[in-house]
């Protein structure tokens, strides 16, 4: 009884052991680690990520550039220490050749020193802060898909004061780096652009009420920037419609908007301006196939995250075709990493510069009706725009990063 | 039935070759319930000997990371004089701290602590131009004590292992010592101590100093584990994980936070790769530990223990 027991184990292991061989013999698979938010305040943005990856390998059957490819999830519950352990243990135990994510910039940074001892290459899907890994410590790991916080904003700053002829901006976002990156791109082109910055207000981030701000705008403005994450936007134009504060345009950063908060959006988002890399009512073949595959899986239109995470997977595709497949020369993966250009994609061309970031169209969008729904039409589109703008790169990186008070507002009333 | 100290021995032994037995994420997760083993300890000189429940502990390990990684980054000096300032600076806003917050026990000094603790984590939010806000201090490196790098997950995990090992037993000689005895004291008997002549409110103070002390002594483990430090080490919830740990290993005992900080680790980090609703699971342990071992998984398993070895003698 007992050998025979023995016997089945022993052969059992032997099988085991045969079948691994036979799956070296073909190559073992690309393995990605995928570091996404499931708990927590962020999981609702990890979720649309999830979504993203989920549909690219579905639609490619898990094979890419003629390899099998390996998911593996990991849940960083949108914390720091977490996104470390989760970024550890994709390298460490699971052998991962490539990263996906993660969602929040802090995460990004936890984990930047990390990747470039681990040398495991990441590629970042959602916004990055410009003041990160890729400006002031330069990493060759790291890799943007998409742009950075600044970079679309600097096109609607220019495109308010020169197209729209603005003259006096209010400028109200989410004060953490995100909303302080966001704003000083916008005014730095603005300003640039012959328009002024009148005044900066900064609500905190889970403020409960916006009505002491909207009060506070001045009523002598004809512009009011909103830079907004998650669902704040959504509150704070609601809020700023009852209170009938005026007529002026409005301008929000990518998230004001998104087509994830849009649909719960009503009257108060029409005529609102944006900008983006991206808008889900963009007239191309490849985006109305993707939103139509998005539509169909998941019942609800991509935004943000979902799109940065599935053209993240495009970039790592293209990356992949131009080494035949074989991941395993790290370093010439790592440089098509660098040099992969991507021609179609629901965003566009995307391409990455000198720094890692991304050289995209940005879209200005504005929110009309369209068959009962709100949508992010496009006014005007801005093709190879960098993380710079139209300004020097070397100016540019001498000077101090975004902040709330850099570029320094000159233009402020009391 | 084994003895105490064969099973010291024997934990001892398989601390020490656990690198040679698991890969490096199996190691590094061992560093990590060590820095995590620390600060349960420290706290468990208020919750478990003092009686008295802080919910703002995450405060001093934040507190410690941040000046070790300021006074690394931003004024330059070296590893050593980097930590011996934080560990310092970190006590001295204890001591201070322990001025207001022992003014009360009970549920008052519950809330001191939770308020001292949200002030510090706002503080690391909002003072950007020091602390960067919520980009955090990344950038720290770790230090390289007689030439040996520590960036290695085995070499650092000694390194925490030499630190932890010390530090815990730091706390037990506090612990067994005469003054463990009177914090003990006025942990049961308040009127009572004070009336045999001892001055509860200093017994009080110096455990709850000592705890900010070693809280830091954690979180320069953790600071140069993550090279990275962020507001959220410093949040409520942080604060209340640590509390989960020393109550769910076992207040008041030595053993109870060290298996609690890996109680609580491995749940966090390792079973949440096998199950996607690891949070919930956490909360099944907890609610499992306090319907069936109310006083906390070691004085609990110790009585199985000593139940089923009296049954089959």
């Amino acid at each position: 009884m007992k050998t025979g027991l023995v016997g089945a184990l022993v052969a059992g292991v032997l099988a085991l052991l045969a079948a691994l061989q036979h799956a070296a013999a073909q190559g073992e698979p690309l393995r990605i680690g995928f570091l996404t938010v499931r708990t927590g305040a962020l999981a609702a943005g990890g979720k649309q990520m999830e979504e993203g990856i989920q549909l690219f390998l579905k639609e490619r059957n898990y094979m890419l550039a003629g390899r099998k490819v390996e998911l593996i999830i990991a849940d960083t519950g949108g914390t720091p220490p977490q996104a470390k352990a989760k970024t550890q243990e994709l390298v460490e135990k699971d052998r991962v050749h490539v990263i996906i994510g993660p969602l929040a910039t802090f995460e990004a940074l936890a984990i930047d020193d990390y990747i470039k001892q681990a040398q495991v290459p990441l590629i970042t899907p959602t916004s990055a802060a410009q003041k990160d890994l890729a400006q002031q410590k330069l990493n060759d790991y790291v890799i943007h898909a998409v742009g950075t916080a600044a970079q679309p904003m600097h096109v609607l700053g220019d495109f308010a004061a020169k197209k729209l002829g603005v003259k006096r901006v209010v400028t109200v976002a989410d004060d953490f780096t995100y909303g302080h990156e966001g704003t000083a791109g916008f005014q730095h082109a603005f300003e640039d652009g012959g328009g002024k910055v009148v005044q900066k207000l900064w609500p905190p981030l889970n403020v409960a009420d916006y009505g002491s701000y909207v009060g506070q705008i001045k009523a002598d403005s004809d512009g009011l920037y909103a830079g907004f994450a998650g669902i704040n936007g959504l509150r704070f134009l609601k809020q700023y419609s009852e209170y009938q504060a005026g007529k002026r345009s409005i301008f929000g950063n990518p998230t004001c908007v998104d087509e994830g908060v849009l649909r719960n959006m009503g009257d108060e988002a029409l005529g609102v301006y944006s900008a983006s890399w991206y808008s889900a009512a963009l007239d191309t073949p490849e985006n109305k196939r993707f939103v139509d595959a998005v539509l169909g899986e998941y019942k609800v239109v991509p935004g943000f995250y979902t799109v940065g995470t599935y053209v993240a997977g495009v970039y790592l595709e293209t990356a992949l075709a131009a080494v035949k497949g074989r991941f395993e020369d790290k370093a010439a993966f790592l440089k098509a990493l660098h040099e992969a250009r991507v021609e179609k994609s629901p965003m566009g061309p995307i391409r990455i510069d000198e720094y890692g970031k991304a050289i995209l169209t940005i879209y200005v969008r504005k929110v009309e009706r369209r068959d009962g729904r709100l949508v992010n039409a496009i006014v005007a589109a801005y093709p190879n725009v960098t993380q710079f703008f139209n300004y020097d790169p070397k100016q540019f990186l001498a000077a101090p990063v975004y902040s709330r008070d850099y570029p320094p507002a000159k233009n402020l009333e009391p | 039935m084994i003895r105490p100290r064969t099973g010291a021995a024997l934990a001892v032994a398989a601390l020490l070759a656990l690198p040679w037995i698991g890969g490096d994420y199996y190691v590094n997760l061992a560093s990590q319930v060590l820095i995590a083993a620390v600060l349960a300890l420290s706290l468990n000189l208020l919750v478990g000997y003092a009686g008295l429940i802080s919910l703002g502990h995450a405060a001093w390990l934040g507190l410690a990371a941040y000046f070790c990684a300021g006074f690394s980054l931003k004024l330059g000096l070296g590893h050593l004089s980097a930590a011996v300032l934080a560990l310092v600076c970190t006590t001295l806003a204890a001591a201070l701290t322990g001025l207001v917050a022992l003014r009360a026990s009970g549920l008052g000094f519950l809330m001191i602590t939770l308020a001292v603790g949200q002030v510090l984590w706002g503080l690391a939010f909002r003072w950007a131009a020091v602390t960067n806000g919520d980009n955090g201090l990344s950038g720290v490196t770790r230090p390289a004590p007689f030439g040996i790098d520590l960036n290695g997950a085995t070499a650092f995990y000694y390194f925490a292992l030499a630190v932890a090992g010390v530090a815990a037993a730091a706390m037990a000689l506090i612990v067994n010592s005469a003054f463990g005895a009177l914090l003990r004291g006025t942990r049961d008997q308040p009127r009572r101590m004070s009336a045999l002549g001892h001055d509860v409110w200093l017994v009080r103070y110096l455990a709850f100093v000592a705890a900010g002390f070693f809280g830091a002594v954690a979180g320069l483990l953790f600071v140069y584990y993550n090279k990275y430090i962020h507001p959220q080490s410093l949040s409520l919830t942080s604060s209340a994980e640590i509390l989960l740990m020393v109550i769910a290993g076992g207040p008041g005992t030595l053993a109870g936070p060290v298996v609690g900080a890996a109680v609580v680790v491995l749940l966090k980090s390792w079973i949440s790769s096998y199950v996607e609703r690891w949070n919930m699971l956490l909360g099944f342990v907890f609610l499992a530990i306090v319907l069936f071992m109310p006083d906390g998984l070691v004085p609990g398993l110790r009585r199985a223990w000593r139940r089923l070895s009296g049954e089959s003698a």
